[in-house]
């Protein structure tokens, strides 16, 4: 029997924990829990709030910097809602924090009814969004951006790497109303600072510019984007990044004005499912202003998606640098 | 002092009349309304806004006052009634009640109406968010009580059991909840859609100072509210309050129990002099 299973090739991992960081790519550690703490010091009236995944969404850090203004509401996401909820009515700012999945799918009416509703101060911090664990569709909140692009009063955020997370907390905390950010945790890449950008709430920002192809993308696809372009510059291809951070409200002048110049394929680019997300939010503009470049779509297929090693399904579903990469190549034809 | 103790119960009553007043007038402008359950509640809401909460009629958001959360939010008809009573909402407003454009909606939202501290009707949602503003509160050093409505019904939502549990582990003295058991919700008598009993076993087991009372006797409710907010536990407190709907009108309380009570046109005019003599008597 032993000597069976070490006959066997070492299998690939689908490890809770992988960082979505690249071998060798710079990092910087927990950009949300050090922006929060912070941003604490001046902010009297932040709290943060969990249900029970601080140390899985990096609000460890604000817990430790601040336990008294920490509650751990157990694993009830539902009440967790709820009470920051109650808490913003009564002057505080809530940073929660959970999984996506468990924010957007099964509290959903807490957060529509409660949060949303009364328009409340409540930033809802959610790790592992879209396909970035490996522990399959309970864990892989592919879905959670058309969910709650769909909540009315939601501003929603999905930030690429440790530079937007630590500009996007300070900005959400000043916007008055409820807002849903996908968050990255742990060894966080590092990737836009060494580009002239900032972060700006409900801003996209042109990054990299090219004459042949235009990626419209938010979250890590900007990332993936920026490496693709780089790839594809060896082969002559000239591709512009405009990277869209803030999915709602969305910034459809910039990307209108973009996507508007003639000759180059539009291709938006998302770690989220085709339905709901930036694909669709940036078709529907691009129609409804009579622009109509060729238009494709980076996306998780509409599915159960599979359990595995996170490089393993990034491929398979298309949205790894190197699988992006041929899919553009071959639209160019 | 007993004279004005018995003071102190007939102003009570009165208001607790005319809550269920208000309630039947509401009701009368559209010709519906969970009139059975503004009946029922009618004594609690009196001994709250009149016997137990802080509060400034002219300021409905003054900092220091208590909250009172709707979480069954189909009993909007009722808290109106005693908003008007209160003086929070003018008596003139209670001909818009359920109409387009006005205040009073027929589910309470808070964005709607002054005093009303959260917007209800998604059932089992109110305890979360007390327990949230009693953190919130306690978080300001306020000595302000929350205060939670909400129904049996509501037992069967999960998330009433999180809030249990929460408020306890917070150790929140300054939450005081109230399940209407009228044993009745959408679908049938409660305890047989999803057997609730013993409750109060099961509050106290969750670790609140808990007590059971008859919530149409008034001297009961009166009292119960004086043990909620002098108990001298770090818990919550939970006042189970036993009602009857279409309590104060008799032949709306003996017409046969549904959540929906029906009411023919005829019937408000008929209803209101039915609690009118009950006032006299």
């Amino acid at each position: 029997m032993s000597s069976t299973v070490t006959s066997k090739p070492k299998l690939k991992t689908s490890a809770m924990i992988a960082s979505i960081a690249g071998e060798g790519q710079r990092t910087t550690a927990a950009p949300f829990g050090h922006a929060l703490v912070k941003l604490a010091a001046e902010r009297p009236e932040i709290v943060g709030m969990t249900a029970d995944l601080a140390k899985y969404t990096d609000l460890h850090i604000f817990a430790q910097a601040y336990p008294e203004r920490f509650y751990q509401m157990g694993m009830a996401e539902q009440l967790l809602m709820g009470a920051a909820a109650g808490m913003a009515h009564e002057g505080a700012i809530p940073f929660v924090t959970t999984y996506a999945v468990f924010a957007t799918r099964r509290a959903y009416d807490f957060m529509h009814q409660t949060i949303a509703e009364d328009n409340l101060n409540v930033k809802i911090a959610c790790a592992l969004p879209g396909l970035t664990t490996g522990y399959g569709p309970s864990h892989q909140a592919a879905e959670d951006l058309a969910l709650m692009r769909a909540m009315p009063g939601m501003m929603v955020i999905d930030p690429c790497d440790a530079l937007d997370i630590e500009q996007m907390v300070p900005a959400v905390a000043v916007h008055k109303g409820p807002v849903y950010m996908r968050l990255l945790r742990g060894n966080v890449p590092a990737v836009l600072d060494e580009y002239d950008y900032r972060f700006e709430l409900g801003k996209a920002k042109l990054i990299r510019d090219g004459r042949d192809v235009l990626v419209i993308s938010s979250g890590i696809m900007t990332m993936r984007a920026l490496e693709v372009a780089k790839e594809l510059a060896a082969d002559r291809v000239d591709v512009a990044v405009l990277h869209v951070p803030t999915i709602k409200p969305l910034d459809t002048s910039t990307i209108l004005r973009e996507a508007g110049r003639s000759g180059r394929l539009v291709v938006v680019a998302e770690n989220h499912t085709t339905i709901g997300g930036l694909g669709e939010a940036v078709g529907t503009e691009l129609l409804r202003a009579g622009v109509t470049p060729q238009f494709r779509q980076i996306a998780l297929p509409d599915a159960f998606l599979d359990a595995g090693a996170l490089p393993t399904l990034h491929d398979r579903y298309g949205i790894s640098t190197s699988v992006m990469a041929t899919t553009i190549k071959s639209w160019l034809g | 002092m007993e004279e004005s103790k018995t003071d102190a119960r007939a102003k009570l009553a009165e208001h607790a009349y005319r809550i269920r007043r208000n309630a039947l007038l509401m009701g009368e402008v559209q010709g519906q309304g969970y009139i059975g359950q503004a009946l029922d509640i009618a004594d609690v809401l009196a001994v709250s806004y009149f016997g137990a909460m802080n509060y400034r009629p002219e300021d409905p958001e003054w900092e220091e006052r208590d909250r009172f959360l709707l979480s069954n939010g189909h009993y909007a008809i009722a808290l109106y009634a005693a908003l008007i009573e209160a003086g929070i909402i003018p008596q003139a407003e209670l001909e818009t009640y359920g109409s387009d454009d006005s205040r009073l909606p027929m589910s309470g939202m808070a964005s709607y109406t002054p005093g009303m501290e959260m917007s209800g009707g998604s059932l089992g949602q109110g305890l979360t968010i007390a327990v949230g503003r009693g953190l919130g509160l306690k978080r300001k050093g306020s000595k302000a009580f929350v205060y939670t409505l909400f129904s049996d019904g509501e037992l069967d939502e999960g998330a009433i059991w999180e809030g249990l549990m929460s408020a306890a582990h917070w150790k929140l003295d300054n939450l005081i909840a109230i399940v209407d058991v009228n044993n009745q919700q959408a679908d049938g008598p409660s305890s047989q859609i999803m057997a609730f009993e013993p409750l109060t076993e099961k509050m106290e087991a969750f670790g609140w100072f808990t007590q059971r009372i008859d919530g149409n006797d008034l001297d009961a409710v009166i009292a119960a509210f004086d043990a909620a907010r002098n108990h001298p536990g770090e818990q919550p407190r939970m006042i189970i309050a036993d009602t009857r709907m279409g309590c104060g009108v008799p032949f709306l309380e003996a017409r046969e129990k549904n959540h929906f009570i029906r009411v023919d046109a005829h019937e408000w005019q008929l209803a209101l002099e039915a609690l009118e003599a009950g006032r006299q008597a």
